[in-house]
């Protein structure tokens, strides 16, 4: 870990013109994924600004019939609110789904939303990198590599990383906007499905946030109601990123929206996909993971995929 | 004092300690913060710096350069040490990596340098700053290829004629089965404070399963006279073999205490756990049985291979194959390929571990195969004898009753039987049932005891690595003195202590409870001899001799007595094979849709001898049973085949079993005595609740499938395209 200062910030507004103002500044949230990337030299910041005190920690109803998120509200907390609970409860699912019960207590909504793919070969500085240090080269995508974990869809020749949030999948299957702050003060809402980006040939830029942008809260649109679902395949019970996890809405029309985790670079999702519903599974998943471009290891993860939603399907 | 015959009967037959259940008298020290592990040990020493390691990013080859400069400016930084500052250390016996100095690299995250600083990070963050040029070798990392190269050659162990007997059976069996590499992953990390400050004398205060082994193995590689060396290990964070030896935790730590001249603590970073110290080789194995219709097995082969270092051994997955099954040809052989992986070493149940994985998942197709009920095919082929020498029987052996009472219990008998039959909601439910076999051996083992105020202080390096080490030598202790619990105080894992048999091979509890026996029996004569009694009783806290008693507290008063004895084990035990056995049931559910396979209920039917103390040898099993979950379901070092090096080197990466996978577990322990392992009549059982339960869930998972994995871990992908529809 390289040494750093720090800050707390108590003003929104304040933080964010901090974070472009101070070179190498970051923020922390709950600290759980970056103080690891820290410690490994992966996230090197020379400054810290702590968010946790700006009273950003809280579940609000909107006019529009929905649920503000705050961005500090803890992901145990998040998953136990009664409202989410009732309208929306893919989001709880899937947030129990995730990581463990101490680290939910840390963790936060924008924090999970930002957290860094878990691809081993980010995750060990002596091997290349493009996520980690542009034009090093894919330490995943080489001969003999490990790449059972990695994305099979949305990825590029330079990157082939995943996203492993399991909240972010739910969000994105009800259609959740990101507010933030810019630095000049200015704030902005960014729909879920553009907050994260592809990695082309730009795998280290993530998302749609600008430097020192802070996320304040994510929208949650007034309940669509339906059967809600995730399930998240792993190797264990518990404490595992997914293989493949799925969100899902269906009305009784049959007709709904479908999410996948563990499989690309953002939380995937199709509205040609979503069409396919009511036709089953194989149906979604033609068009879901249409240009699919596993490695010899995560092919699997295709028959993975169609064979989960399937089962899903036919639950009810 | 020597174990020269079988025991006849003695105080342990009416045991009024041993043998029952005591909660660990060092668990509320546990559970409370106040047992000291290696790495927080702040009082021993005064001025310890803190130590963090480098290591090498490449497999093979030789380090040209390395640029400290940046890294001894760092703040707080009190000494670097790079492998290249030192001449090659020296290989202690036991073990195939040199653990520092020189330029060649043999495997990823070899230790390459040390920083010493005043703090963690500021030694970390010196760490990173180092600059290393390497001369890249190539290397070869495929142990398929290597092992359809080796098959067929080198020097087999056999009894018969396999190949005639094989041809001639009416049902055969050919398959090959896989074992990745794992990693001990226990939850405390290698660690060591050392104070070599002055070069001179060597202390160390480390995490380590073998004190006298730890005291040789540092002599050997600094070339000092262990008499120089002294080492405290009193608690340990588990073990699982990984900390059978000294590792580069204690060197580096040695290397940085000398160079700074001070005290240095050093802890290996989680991901030199798996590419810096030991794990559990990759095997590949091929089985061949050859059966008579009846189910009597007429001929068996098993041809395996294992990665090592040049000058280690590899995973033996063929240990228990000369010995579990009759048949009376057989053609057995173990090829270690040489490869630059970090060391594979012992893993809980060496050679065992991997080897039943593959064994009774063979046992279970060929007794489908013959359409025998697999508990009976391996009741078929029972023996009492090491098949093919009916010179060396068994000493003690029940396996066929663990089998029915295992049976019994699980409810075997119910069970469906046609592989792909039962459905619970989303779940196929499947039974599978494997057998466990670990030898049982034993380690000559020291103790000292001293008496003083009806107290007894027993002392022997004897470690517990979480096992109950501490509660069954009280036991052990105040059994044989005839003293309550609480009047004995065990202290273990000093190196100024009696040189016992320490943890390892499932040898400690047999071993050392033996090695106290042996002390307190020394003691007893010494109290006899005082009181001029000729055979007193030891009991209720007192001498009693016919109408006599005198409390022990009022022997010596005041007086310390010390007595100190070492028991060895003769030569009568080499005329037959000790071993543990036991029968694991499982039933799994295998989701239809996805094919993750999770346990349901789990049993272990467990013969090794007389149980010391219930609840720390159920936890040993229990504890091995979720071990082998793991073994069965997740864990694997993911080889990166290309540059060579275990690339899931986190527990975030590396999957043990975790809470949620372990539901309901039960352990069944026969009743037995076997006369000739201990004057306790005991055998080990740390290492047997592992052997065989990750074929047991294998089996079940094809029970409930059809489908047959033969690979480890049996994760979902090696199903799943051949589960029936949706
Ligand atoms: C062992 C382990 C297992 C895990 N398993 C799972 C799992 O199965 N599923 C899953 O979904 N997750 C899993 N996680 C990840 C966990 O969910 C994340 O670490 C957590 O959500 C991050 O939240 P945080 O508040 O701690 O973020 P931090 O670590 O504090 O920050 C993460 C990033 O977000 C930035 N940031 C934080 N707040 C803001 C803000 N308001 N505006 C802008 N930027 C901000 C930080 O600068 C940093 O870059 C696991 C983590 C661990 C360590
Ligand atoms: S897949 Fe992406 S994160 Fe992984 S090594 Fe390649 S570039 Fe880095």
């Amino acid at each position: 870990m390289k040494s750093f200062s720090y800050e707390r910030a108590s003003n929104a507004g304040q933080a964010a013109a901090r974070a472009a103002e101070v070179p190498g500044a970051m923020f922390v949230a709950g600290g759980t994924n970056l103080l690891d990337l820290m410690k490994l030299e992966i996230e090197t910041p020379r400054h810290l600004i702590d968010v946790n005190g700006l009273g950003l920690d809280k579940v609000e109803e909107t006019e529009e019939g929905g649920l503000r998120l705050g961005a500090l509200v803890s992901n145990t907390d998040l998953a136990a609110d009664d409202r989410v609970r009732r309208d929306y409860p893919v989001l709880t699912r899937a947030l129990v789904a995730g990581a463990s019960g101490q680290l939910r207590n840390k963790a936060t909504t924008a924090g999970n939303l930002l957290q860094r793919t878990r691809c081993p070969y980010f995750y060990d500085t002596a091997m290349p990198c493009n996520k980690r240090s542009p034009g090093e080269g894919c330490g995943a995508l080489s001969e003999g590599a490990f790449s059972r974990q990695l994305g099979i869809i949305g990825t590029s020749d330079s990157c082939i990383a995943t996203h492993p949030s399991d909240m972010a999948v739910a969000l994105r299957v009800l259609d959740a906007v990101v507010e933030t702050v810019t630095p000049s003060g200015a704030t902005r809402r960014i729909p879920l499905e553009e907050f994260h980006q592809l990695p082309g040939d730009t795998p280290e830029k993530e998302t749609a946030l600008m430097d020192g942008e802070l996320i304040t809260s994510v929208v949650l649109p007034a309940p669509v109601g339906g059967k809600q679902a995730y399930y998240k395949a792993r190797d264990r019970a518990s404490y595992a990123f997914a293989l493949v996890s799925v969100a899902l809405i269906r009305q009784p029309d049959g007709s709904g929206r479908v999410a996948l985790g563990g499989v690309a670079p953002k939380p995937w999702r199709r509205p040609e996909a979503d069409a396919e519903l009511p036709n089953g599974a194989r149906a979604v998943m033609a068009r879901l993971l249409d240009g699919a471009r596993p490695t010899e290891e995560n092919t699997f993860k295709i028959t993975l995929a169609e064979r989960t939603l399937a089962s899903m399907l036919a639950e009810e | 004092m020597e174990f020269n015959k079988p025991a006849d009967q003695n105080l342990f037959d009416r045991s009024k300690v041993v043998g029952k259940p005591h909660t660990r008298i060092d668990g509320p020290l546990k559970v409370s913060g106040q047992a000291p592990y290696a790495y927080e040990r702040h009082d021993v020493v005064d001025g310890q710096l803190v130590g963090y390691p480098v290591g090498s990013t490449i497999a093979k080859g030789r380090i040209t350069s390395m640029n400290t400069e940046a890294a001894k400016k760092a703040p707080g930084v009190k000494a670097v040490v790079t492998t290249l500052d030192i001449e090659p250390l020296g290989i202690w016996d036991y073990n195939a990596a040199r653990l520092f100095g020189g330029d060649k690299v043999e495997h990823y995250h070899q230790a390459i340098a040390v920083v010493v600083a005043e703090t963690f990070e500021q030694a970390r963050a010196a760490a990173a700053l180092i600059e290393t040029s390497y001369d890249v070798e190539q290397a070869k990392f495929d142990l398929k290829s290597e092992f359809e190269r080796l098959q067929g050659t080198g020097e087999p162990d056999t009894v018969g004629n396999f190949d005639e007997a094989f041809a001639a059976a009416p049902v055969t069996l050919d398959e090959v089965y896989t074992t990745p590499s794992e990693s001990h992953a226990m939850m405390e990390p290698h660690a060591s404070i050392v104070d070599w400050s002055d070069g001179g004398d060597m202390k160390l205060w480390t995490s380590n399963q073998m004190i006298e082994w730890g005291r040789q193995a540092l002599a050997k590689i600094f070339s000092i006279d262990p008499d120089r060396i002294s080492l405290e290990s009193p608690y340990i964070g588990g073990g699982f073999g990984a900390k059978l030896w000294v590792c580069s935790d204690a060197v580096l730590a040695a290397v940085g205490s000398r160079a700074a001249g001070r005290p240095v603590k050093l802890a290996m970073p989680r991901p030199f756990v798996a590419n810096n110290t030991t794990h559990r080789s990759a095997t590949i194995q091929r089985i061949k049985i050859g059966a008579a219709e009846d189910g009597k097995i007429t001929a068996i082969s098993h041809e395996a291979a294992s990665h090592t270092l040049l000058g280690g051994s590899g995973e033996n997955a063929i240990a228990q194959t000369p010995y579990f099954y009759a048949g009376d040809n057989r053609y057995i052989i173990h090829h270690p390929v040489e490869m630059n992986l970090p060391e594979a070493n012992a893993m809980r149940a060496p050679g065992e571990t991997a080897g039943l994985m593959a064994l009774e998942i063979a046992m279970d197709e060929m007794a489908e195969k013959l359409d025998m009920d697999p508990v009976e095919f391996r009741i078929a082929n029972d023996t009492q004898i090491k098949p093919g020498n009916p010179m060396k029987p068994f000493s003690d052996r029940h396996f066929v009753e663990c089998l029915r009472r295992g049976a019994d219990a699980f409810g075997w008998a119910d069970r469906n039987k046609t592989p792909g039959g039962q459905r619970d909601g989303n779940w196929l439910i499947g039974h599978g049932m494997a057998g466990a076999y670990r030898g049982a051996p034993t380690m000559k083992s020291g103790a000292r005891v001293r008496l003083k105020d009806g107290s007894l202080t027993v002392e022997t390096d004897m470690t517990d690595i979480g096992t109950g080490s501490y509660t069954i030598l009280a036991q052990t202790a105040a059994e044989t003195m005839g003293l309550p619990l609480e009047a004995v105080d065990v202290q273990l894992g000093k190196s100024s202590y009696p040189v016992s048999s320490g943890s390892g091979g499932q040898w400690g509890a047999a071993s050392s409870t033996a090695g106290v026996y042996a002390a307190c029996v020394a003691l007893r004569q010494q109290i006899a001899e005082r009181l001029g009694l000729e055979d007193p009783r030891f009991e209720g806290g007192n001498v009693v001799d016919g109408d006599m008693e005198t409390a022990l507290v009022d022997i010596a008063q005041g007086e310390e007595l010390v007595a100190e004895d070492t028991m060895e084990f003769g030569d009568f035990k080499k005329n037959m094979v000790h071993a543990t056995f036991g029968a694991h049931f499982v039933e799994v559910g295998v989701h239809a849709g996805t094919g993750e396979t999770r346990v349901r209920r789990m049993l272990a039917a467990c013969d090794a001898g007389r149980i010391l103390n219930p609840i720390t040898a159920r936890s040993q099993v229990i504890g091995g049973m979720t071990m082998g979950t793991g073994g069965a379901l997740s864990e694997e070092l993911a080889l990166d085949q290309g540059r060579g090096f275990f690339a899931n080197h986190d527990l975030a990466g590396y999957e043990v079993a975790v809470h949620a996978d372990i539901p309901h577990q039960e352990v069944i322990f026969l009743d037995t005595l076997d006369v000739s392992a201990t004057p306790l009549k005991a055998k080990g059982v740390g290492e047997l609740g592992l052997c065989g339960v990750a074929a047991a869930i294998a089996n079940a998972a094809y029970n409930a499938t059809g489908v047959r994995v033969r690979d480890y871990p049996v994760t979902l992908d090696k199903m799943i395209d051949k589960l029936p529809a949706i």
